[in-house]
C-alpha cells in the first residue's frame, strides 16, 4: 500500500520498573473499587436485596424450620443457626461478583480496560475489595438481626470478632471462585441461571442448618469433609466455644487454597481474548 | 507517562500479513494496510468481514495468529503495554457505566490513566464540553439517548489524548441526525492531528470521513485507495431507475443487463435497478427508455449519476454492502437514506 524505501524495524520499548507498576496496580484497583461503591450508592436497591435475602433465611430457619431441628449447643437452635447463616450469606453474596464481571465483559467495558495501560489484575482486585466491603455490611446486618431474634455469642468478644472476620474471608474466597465463573462465562444470562447452582449443594449439604449426623451415611461423608462445613464448624466453635485447632488449620488450608487456585484462573479468564 | 518514539518515521499503523482464525472460521486471511500519521483510514466491509478483528488485534485485545501489527512502530505482540499508552478505543458497543453520570465515567477513566485527581477532573470537563454533554453531565448515563451514549463513549476513548484512535462502527444504530452530528465531532477530532482507524458498514460514512478506504470482505483486502479512485474503478456513470410495478423488477433487470457493462444491481424494497454504463451516459438513457417502453415497463424515475461507493462495493464483492438477511434497524435507516438520496437526484417522470 505504501512505498517504503527501508524495511520497517519496530521500535523497542522497555517495560516500566516494577515498583511503578505495583503502585499503579494498587491505585487502579482502588479507582475501580471507588467506581463500584459509587454505583451502589446510585442503585441502593442492589445492596438492599443482597441483605433482604439472608435476613429472610434467618427468620425462616429461626421460626419455621428451627423448631423441628434438634441440636445440642448451649443456646439452642438460634445459636447453632447463626454462624451457618452468616457463612451461607457471605458465600451467596459472591453472586454479585460473578454477575457484574460477566456484564462488564459482555458490554465491552472490560475490552476498554484491556486496551488501556492498566494493571491486568486491577479489575479483579478492585471488584474484590468492593465486594469485601459489601460482605462486611451483610455480616454486620445479619449479626444485628440475629441478636434481635435471640442469638448470643457464648465465647467472648475476641473470638466473636475472629468469627466475623473468618466469615468475610470465607466470602472473599468464594468470590474468587465466582469471579472466575463470571469471567469465564462472560454472559450475564448464563451467570444469572447457572452462576449460583454450584453453591446450593455446598451450602445446604453442610452443617450450616442441620447437624451433619442427621443425614444419610453416604451424604455425611461429603458433608463432613467439604470446606463449607469445615469453615462453619470453625465459626461455630469461635462463637459458642469448643475445640478449635483441627478446624482452624483445615479452614485456613481451604481458604488459602481457594484463593491461590482461583485468582490466577480468574486473571487468566480476564486476559483471554473475547 | 507517555512514550514518544522519536525513532519512528513510518506510518502510524502498519499491518502486515495478519491472519486470525477462530477454530474453523478464518476471520482474517492475510491483511496488509498502513495508515499515515494524522490521516483517517476507513475500514469498510459487510457483517463478518473481519473489521472488529483487525481493530482488536491493533488494540492488543487479540493476538494475531501470524503476521505483524505495529502502532507508532511498536509491535502489538511484543510490547502491548507501550501500545496501550498510545491508543484510544471506542468499541462496537458503548462501554460506559450506565449507573454513573457522564462526568463520573470520564473522571474514573482519567484516574485509570493516572492523570491524578485534578487533571482527571479538568479533562472530564473539557471533554464534556467539546462533546456537547455539559448539560447532562451529572445525570446517570442510562438516561442518555443513544447518540449521547455514543458521544460519551467516544469522549471516553479520548481521555488520555491518544495519538492513534480506533473507532469500531461509531455511528451504528444512530438516527441520521445523530450520525451527521457524530461525523462533525470526528472530523473535528482528526483536524487536531490524531490518526484514526474507523470501521464502518456505511459507504457514505467512509466517503465522508476517510482519507483512504480499505475494503475488506471475508478477511481479505479487496480494494484500497481514496473514495475517488475507488469510484473511478467503475469507469464511468451509473444508470439508475425506479420501477412503478414491483412485479416487473426482474423484467426490468433483464432489459437493463443488455444496456449496462455489468449485471444490474436490484434493490427490491426500493424498486430500484442500477447498472454501470461507462461513458455512454445519454445514449444509454435513450436506449433504456426505448427498451423499457417496448417491454411495457413503467418507471417512476430514471437518471444518470456518478457511481457511489455502493456501486463500487457491489462490483467488488458481487453482493450489496449489507446482506438481505440483515434486516435490523440499521438496514432500515440505510434504505431510508437511499430513498432520500434518490429523491434528491432523480427527476420524476422522465419516462411514463
Ligand atoms: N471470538 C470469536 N469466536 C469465534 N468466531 C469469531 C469470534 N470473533 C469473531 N468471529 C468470527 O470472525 C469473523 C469476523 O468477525 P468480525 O467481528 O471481525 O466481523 P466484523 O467485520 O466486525 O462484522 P460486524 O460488522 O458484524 O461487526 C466472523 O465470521 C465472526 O463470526
Ligand atoms: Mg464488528
Amino acid at each position: 500500500m505504501t512505498d517504503r524505501a527501508t524495511p520497517l524495524v519496530p521500535v523497542t520499548v522497555d517495560q516500566p520498573a516494577w515498583p511503578l507498576r505495583l503502585r499503579f496496580g494498587v491505585s487502579d484497583a482502588l479507582a475501580l473499587t471507588w467506581r463500584d461503591l459509587l454505583v451502589w450508592s446510585r442503585v441502593p436497591m442492589f445492596l438492599v436485596f443482597s441483605i433482604v435475602q439472608p435476613v429472610m433465611f434467618v427468620l425462616l430457619f429461626r421460626y419455621v424450620f428451627g423448631g423441628a431441628i434438634p441440636v445440642r449447643v448451649p443456646g439452642g437452635y438460634v445459636d447453632y443457626l447463626m454462624p451457618g447463616i452468616i457463612a451461607q450469606s457471605a458465600a451467596f453474596a459472591s453472586f454479585g461478583t460473578a454477575i457484574s464481571l460477566a456484564r462488564e465483559m459482555q458490554r465491552g467495558v472490560i475490552d476498554r480496560f484491556r486496551s488501556m495501560p492498566m494493571a491486568r489484575s486491577a479489575v479483579l482486585l478492585g471488584r474484590l475489595v468492593a465486594d469485601t466491603l459489601r460482605m462486611i455490611l451483610t455480616v454486620l446486618v445479619i449479626m444485628i438481626v440475629g441478636y434481635a431474634v435471640g442469638f448470643r455469642f457464648q465465647n467472648g468478644w475476641v473470638p466473636a470478632l475472629v468469627m466475623m472476620v473468618t466469615a468475610v474471608v470465607f466470602g472473599l474466597a468464594v468470590c474468587t471462585v465466582s469471579a472466575f465463573v463470571g469471567l469465564a462465562l462472560r454472559d450475564e444470562e448464563s451467570v444469572g441461571s447457572f452462576g449460583l447452582i454450584w453453591l446450593f449443594p455446598l451450602t445446604f449439604v453442610s452443617a450450616a442448618f442441620v447437624p451433619v449426623t442427621s443425614m444419610p451415611g453416604w451424604l455425611q461423608a461429603f458433608a463432613t469433609n467439604q470446606p463449607v462445613t469445615i469453615v462453619i464448624e470453625e465459626m461455630r466453635s469461635l462463637a459458642l466455644g469448643g475445640p478449635l485447632a483441627l478446624h482452624a488449620w483445615q479452614s485456613a488450608v481451604w481458604l488459602v487454597g481457594l484463593v491461590v487456585v482461583f485468582v490466577p484462573l480468574a486473571v487468566r479468564a480476564y486476559r483471554r481474548p473475547s | 507517562m507517555t512514550i514518544s518514539p522519536p525513532t519512528w518515521n513510518g506510518p502510524s499503523i502498519v499491518v502486515e500479513g495478519v491472519t486470525k482464525s477462530f477454530g474453523d472460521v478464518h476471520a482474517l486471511c492475510g491483511i496488509d494496510l498502513a495508515v499515515e500519521r494524522g490521516t483517517v483510514l476507513g475500514l469498510l466491509g459487510p457483517n463478518g468481514a473481519g473489521k472488529t478483528t483487525v481493530v482488536k488485534i491493533l488494540t492488543t485485545l487479540l493476538p494475531p495468529d501470524s503476521g505483524r501489527a505495529l502502532v507508532e512502530g511498536i509491535d502489538v505482540v511484543a510490547s502491548p503495554g507501550a501500545v496501550r499508552e498510545m491508543i484510544g478505543l471506542a468499541g462496537q458497543s458503548a462501554a460506559i457505566q450506565e449507573e454513573l453520570t457522564g462526568r463520573e465515567n470520564l473522571e474514573i477513566l482519567g484516574r485509570l490513566y493516572h492523570l491524578g485527581r485534578t487533571r482527571a477532573r479538568r479533562r472530564a470537563e473539557e471533554l464534556l464540553e467539546s462533546f456537547d454533554l455539559t448539560v447532562s453531565a451529572d445525570r446517570p448515563a442510562k438516561t442518555y439517548s443513544g447518540g449521547m451514549q455514543r458521544r460519551l463513549d467516544l469522549a471516553a476513548s479520548l481521555v488520555a489524548q491518544p495519538a492513534v484512535l480506533f473507532l469500531d462502527e461509531p455511528t451504528t444504530g444512530l438516527d441520521p441526525r445523530s450520525r451527521i452530528g457524530m461525523w462533525a465531532v470526528i472530523r473535528d477530532l482528526v483536524s487536531g492531528g490524531t490518526t484514526l482507524m474507523l470501521t464502518t458498514q456505511y459507504l457514505d460514512e467512509a466517503d465522508e470521513l476517510a482519507d483512504e478506504i480499505v475494503v475488506i470482505d471475508h478477511g481479505l483486502v479487496i480494494a484500497a485507495g481514496t473514495a475517488e479512485t475507488l469510484k473511478d474503478r467503475i469507469g464511468g456513470d451509473v444508470l439508475e431507475l425506479v420501477i412503478t410495478d414491483r412485479a416487473r423488477l426482474a423484467d426490468a433487470a433483464r432489459v437493463m443487463s443488455g444496456i449496462g457493462d455489468a449485471e444490474p444491481a436490484v434493490d427490491g424494497e426500493a424498486g430500484q435497478v442500477s447498472v454501470p454504463v461507462g461513458p455512454r451516459g445519454s445514449r444509454a438513457v435513450i436506449q433504456a427508455v426505448r427498451a423499457l417502453d417496448a417491454a411495457g415497463i413503467e418507471t417512476e424515475g430514471l437518471a444518470i449519476r456518478r457511481p457511489s461507493l455502493d456501486d463500487v462495493f457491489l462490483m467488488l464483492t458481487g453482493h450489496a454492502a449489507e446482506s438481505d438477511a440483515d434486516s435490523d434497524t440499521r438496514s432500515g435507516s440505510r434504505r431510508r437514506r437511499r430513498r432520500e438520496r434518490r429523491a434528491r437526484s432523480v427527476p420524476e417522470g422522465t419516462t411514463s
